[in-house]
């Protein structure tokens, strides 16, 4: 099969997001917190300081490479959290049916009603700040439309031959849930959780910039951003190397869905 | 048509009291309360005060008689006092709610207007360079953190150029709207662009377009009465759908470009944890995003008759 151009950028980008990610710390030059030394304060970029320096100094590669490690450390816990709750509401209710079928309809169709970010920002002003409280956050309220995928396919499934044969059997609920329904769920529940994960770290980004999320002086991509906003004027660099690594970061994960979608999902092509 | 109407707006009531029960009980998970908040803060309250408080503020009643009182208050659109302004929640959300409009208002505008040429020229024209650019936008616009984008734009409008205030709502004129309209719609326009030409796409095949054309219908009647109007529902969907991210994502821009709407409030409320404060604006931004996603399913059976809903 030909690799699609999609599939193959958006695999680059977030396999390079990956590499910064786990070698963050090796690559940074010095200490992201730590090294400050307002000798330096607000040095455009150079040879000596790539990324330039902040107000107090800090080496702005430095940040940037361990900024890496939060973003995705949200980004991949929140959509595990996602994909575990969405999947087992989704194929449980299609598979069961009945009340517990109409409770998470219910359930799911509130989750819509209510804009996500919004309502993050409400668990986050519940939890407090921090990295786990943002797992969390992000994590309860993007599942909605892994749920909705997983119980449309449970319910397509459940009354294949297969499935009343695995019953005949005498499989028990769960055992059909887990071999034979999930694994015809996962294509499209790989990208969905592709896709969810760039909103997730851009909405971590939003939530440090807001000061909800990762707090100052830990080097969260939208902390950064948030510090950055005063020097505008006088040290611009500040500004552009945190939102362009955001940016690389998404765009990538965007483009390896879409890619994903079209090996994994070929059918959402005719429904795009 | 005015029973469907009707159904579908009575059946926001179910969901207005499921979302209010929601946040209540989100809310009432907060350890400790405002009024230890204040002692904690070291303004040196003895516990005395902060029983009497929490009497005062009725945090001392059992759950369910607490969100009995709450819905009872909704119901008469009391949303509380606020703990630090004493002022009534309504009041501070209706100062707030004409900013917040107009500059969802003129985002969702920038997005429709710039997006869905940009995706109809685009499909009109498959593969050409016209094309392929827009994809390359609409992937990255899809791809941009709010904020960024508003900071660059910021950088390059306001501060090198000069053409327009980078913050601030002045007297709430295009002049002031422009960049933080433009920094929340570029994400919904990226889509929509992308919805329009996907869609059009799709019905430029379709069987009743090749119908119309071999009847010779000329392609300007062609576009605009059989593909535009097909074309729209799955469009309407798109702008329905983007309401919510861009109401989410507005808090963000109201905070950087310090636009006093709804979202501004919420945040610094969030951060001076007054309570009634947050619930309102959180019911505020939802029950708006329920009254477009209720106007949006109106629309459709406007639009398209062949749509039914029992």
């Amino acid at each position: 099969m030909k690799i699609q151009a999609n599939l193959a950028i958006g695999g680059g980008l977030t396999a390079l997001a990956l590499f910064v990610g786990v070698f963050g710390p090796w690559l940074a030059h010095t200490d992201p917190i730590m090294d400050a030394n307002l000798m330096n304060a607000e040095l455009s970029p150079s040879a000596e300081f790539w990324f330039g320096t902040d107000q107090q100094g800090r080496d702005i590669w430095s940040r940037v490479m361990y900024g890496a490690q939060i973003s995705l450390t949200v980004g991949i816990g929140s959509q595990l959290i996602n994909t575990a709750i969405g999947t087992t509401l989704g194929v449980t209710a299609g598979y069961w049916g009945g009340w517990w079928d109409d409770f998470v309809n219910g359930l799911t169709n509130l989750m819509l009603a209510i804009p996500s970010l919004i309502f993050a920002l409400a668990i986050m002003a519940i939890l407090g700040p921090g990295l786990t409280s943002l797992m969390i956050a992000l994590g309860l309220t993007n599942w909605s439309y892994t749920c909705r995928i997983s119980r449309a396919q449970a319910l397509a499934v459940r009354t294949q031959g297969y499935v009343q044969a695995a019953r005949v059997l005498g499989y028990g609920d769960v055992r059909i849930m887990f071999t034979q329904i999930l694994p015809n769920t996962l294509g499209p529940i790989i990208v969905i959780a592709t896709l969810g994960m760039g909103g997730t770290i851009l909405a971590e980004a939003a939530l440090s910039f807001l000061g909800l999320g990762v707090r100052p002086p830990a080097p969260s991509w939208g902390s950064m951003l948030s510090d950055a906003r005063e020097t505008i004027t006088t040290a611009p660099w500040l500004s552009l190397f945190p939102g362009l690594a955001i940016f690389i970061t998404v765009l990538g994960l965007n483009l390896l869905g879409d890619g994903l979608r079209d090996v994994l999902d070929p059918q959402s092509r005719s429904r795009r | 048509m005015f029973g469907f109407v009707l159904r579908r707006v009575l059946q926001m009531v179910p969901m207005l009291i499921a979302i209010a029960l929601l946040i209540f009980v989100l809310f009432s998970l907060i350890p400790g309360s405002f009024a230890t908040g204040q002692q904690d803060e070291g303004l040196g309250l003895d516990m005395a005060v902060v029983a009497r408080m929490r009497a005062e503020l009725g945090l001392d009643d059992p759950l369910y008689v607490r969100f009995g009182r709450y819905v009872q208050q909704l119901a008469t659109l009391d949303l509380g006092i606020s703990f630090r302004s004493k002022q009534p929640v309504i009041e501070m959300i209706s100062a707030r709610l004409w900013p917040s409009l107009s500059l969802t208002a003129a985002a969702m505008g920038f997005a429709i207007s710039v997006g869905l040429p940009l995706g109809f020229v685009a499909a009109l024209r498959p593969g050409s360079v016209a094309d392929l650019s827009l994809m390359v936008i609409a992937v990255s616009g899809l791809s941009l953190p709010v904020f960024w984008l508003g900071i660059l734009l910021m950088y390059l409008f306001a501060l090198t150029l000069g053409w327009f205030p980078s913050f601030g709502y002045g007297d709430g004129g295009l002049w002031h709207l422009a960049l933080p309209a433009m920094a929340l719609g570029v994400s919904p326009m990226a889509l929509l662009a992308r919805t329009t030409r996907a869609a059009v796409l799709d019905i430029m095949n379709a069987d009743f377009v090749r119908t119309a054309r071999s009847k010779g219908m000329n392609e300007f009647r062609v576009v605009v009465w059989h593909v535009l109007r097909n074309a729209l529902v799955l469009v309407l969907t798109t702008i329905g759908l983007q309401f919510g991210s861009l109401l989410g994502q507005g808090v963000v821009v109201e905070k950087l470009f310090a636009w006093p709407g709804v979202g501004s409030l919420l945040v610094d409320s969030v951060f001076q944890r007054d309570i009634p404060a947050v619930q309102g604006c959180i019911l505020m931004i939802t029950l708006f995003f329920l009254v477009i996603n209720t106007s949006v399913d109106i629309a459709y059976k406007l639009i398209d008759p062949r749509i039914r809903y029992t």
